[in-house]
């Protein structure tokens, strides 16, 4: 089969004026297609084509102009971006052409590849609806009054942020995630993508979101259960690895507090998935009693410890992955201890706190995160405890007569059945309890993040993903 | 029509791209329908007569009016109505 070819050129490039003769050369032949960016009439030829939209540009892939594409049939087989006088006389079979011309000359970027052109033709691509506002409409309180937000003003999701956002991934636009719940529709990178724009979030971000979407939508974390409980969690995301520092994580002081645009957005973009995509909202789907600031967003980073495992480590994963982890997160709750230099006292104060986790008599039902601040990581690593040293002791002093435990004990009628009143209890499950390194170096305070009460094969199990770039 | 920002919709888009007023109720019996004039000469003949209907329909009726006819209503008053009815009716009369 014969080859034809399609030449793109711009105006706006010394290389494509240079080349001009070349142009003018094929201009007449059958099998060559002329288009132009810019300027309709460059090169002064007949037969020239403006790609006014760019889209044939776009759509050829041409990333540098001039561009030279030969074609067998519908498939390419040849292509030289920039003059290269050997390369265009060997795909056009035509060893004199521009023989007068030099050998080597860079190209210019093509239009199709520089803002705004390319977010445009970018977004054109994706597939979800777009909604056109009312022109009298203030924009803020168009999206508000379209449900879209949490509650706090979120950023319009223009086709052109959104395929900027896309810029943060690799992965297809179209790629579908899994089902969201509690409509369980089906997600796609690109709704994700739209969300994040909402949440504000950067598109560098954006791995780390789509991460957490797929951590929520593993079946053992159970996310339908945690939108429609009565209970106060939501989901909780702690990003371990290089990447949470690359993008500006937050892992220090006020690691889980206000102030990071990672920490807060990325969180909140992936309560608006369960939202928007899923339909999961208060008072709908979400029988919240009472939930808690963190369902707006709650979202931290790991203080790398030198001494300690890391949450990477403790999922089987390599120290220098990057992941994130979710847990099916209450508030959080403080632990004072500024007098304790050795591990033994210090375990007992986190215990007495962790006793309290949804009600100080209830045992093997809510896991609990134990956020442990350098200060007081240091008490152990002086010692040289390891972080399963403390969870082992952790787990001894929260280990609990079944008679401490039953109803009335305490004068508490919340509590065990009678019977299991001579054996004895262990407050979490196997696995339950995790702990992870955070916040500032000054203050001996830590932190118990409690979970929901539904945990393990009842309910909700903490997940480790790995993050895809 | 002219048109206003085009953005992307978040959704599962399992509902219409534009709002949708809210289902008519089959009935109003037993529904408190409110009645706002607003403030507009002879309004309060109009809304007389629908409240008569409205009644007799079932329904109870509650009237309130805007201090101006030439401002939106103030919030307290959208709120009291919110708060206090099923239904309302606008009434435009000149």
């Amino acid at each position: 089969m014969s080859q034809r070819y399609v030449v793109v050129v711009k105006a706006d490039c010394p290389t494509c004026q240079l080349i001009a003769p070349v142009l003018e050369a094929l201009a007449p032949r059958e099998t060559v297609a002329l288009w132009t960016q810019d300027d309709p009439a460059f090169p002064a030829v007949p037969g020239v084509q403006h790609d006014v939209t760019l889209k044939a540009s776009f759509d050829l892939g041409v990333e540098i102009v001039p561009a030279l594409i030969a074609f067998s049939g519908q498939e390419e087989v040849a292509r030289c971006e920039g003059w290269e006088r050997a390369a265009w006389q060997s795909i056009l079979e035509d060893p004199t052409l521009g023989a007068e011309l030099p050998a080597l000359r860079p190209g210019c970027a093509s239009l199709s590849v520089t803002p705004p052109h390319s977010e445009r033709l970018r977004a054109e691509r994706l597939a979800a609806r777009r909604v056109t506002l009312g022109q009298e409409e203030d924009i803020q309180e168009a999206l508000f009054d379209r449900g879209w937000s949490d509650g706090l003003p979120v950023v319009p999701p223009t086709p052109e942020r959104v395929a900027r956002m896309l810029e943060g991934t690799s992965r297809d636009p179209a790629e579908v995630l899994g089902d969201v719940p509690p409509n369980l529709v089906p997600v796609t990178v690109e709704k994700v993508a739209i969300n994040a724009v909402l949440a504000g979030c950067k598109p560098e971000y954006l791995p780390v979101v789509l991460a957490a979407v797929e951590a929520a939508l593993l079946p053992p974390f159970c996310m339908h259960g945690l939108l429609a409980t009565t209970y106060f969690s939501g989901p909780m995301v702690v990003v371990c690895g290089p990447l949470a520092k690359a993008i500006g994580m937050n892992s220090q002081g006020n690691a889980l507090g206000q102030g990071n645009r990672a920490n807060a957005t990325i969180g909140r973009a992936l309560q608006l998935v369960i939202r928007n995509v899923g339909g999961g909202r208060p008072q709908g789907v979400d029988r919240a009693t009472l939930g808690n600031p963190g369902k707006y967003t709650f979202c931290f980073a790991e203080d790398g410890d030198p001494k300690w495992s890391n949450l990477n480590e403790d999922a089987g994963l390599a120290r220098n992955a990057n992941s994130v982890t979710l847990f099916a997160a209450d508030g959080v709750q403080g632990i004072v201890d500024q007098k304790a230099r050795t591990p033994e006292p210090l375990c007992r104060s986190f215990a007495e706190a962790l006793k309290v986790v949804s009600h100080p008599k209830m045992v093997q039902a809510a896991d609990a995160f134990l956020v442990v601040s350098p200060e007081h990581a240091r008490v152990f690593h002086d010692a040289g405890w390891s972080k399963e040293a403390v969870i082992k002791t952790l787990r001894d002093y929260l280990t609990r007569p079944g008679k401490e435990l039953v109803r009335g004990a305490g004068g508490m009628e919340e509590g065990l059945p009678p019977a299991l009143a001579e054996r004895s209890f262990e407050k979490f499950r196997e696995g339950g309890l995790r702990l992870v390194r955070a916040g500032g170096e000054a203050g001996m305070f830590s932190a118990v993040i409690g979970g929901w009460g539904a945990s393990g094969t009842i309910g909700s199990s903490p997940v480790t993903h790995e993050i895809r770039l | 029509m002219s048109t206003g920002l085009v953005v992307m919709d978040p959704t599962g888009e399992s509902a219409p791209a534009a709002r949708t007023p809210l289902p008519l109720p089959a009935s109003v019996a037993g529904k408190v329908v409110g009645l706002l004039d607003i403030s507009k000469p002879r309004g309060d003949v109009f809304l007389d007569h629908v409240e008569g209907k409205l009644k007799a329909a079932g329904a109870e009726v509650r009237r309130y009016s805007k201090p101006t006819f030439t401002r939106p209503a103030p919030t307290a008053l959208r709120q009291q109505i919110a708060e206090e009815c099923d239904l309302v009716l606008e009434a435009l009369a000149d």
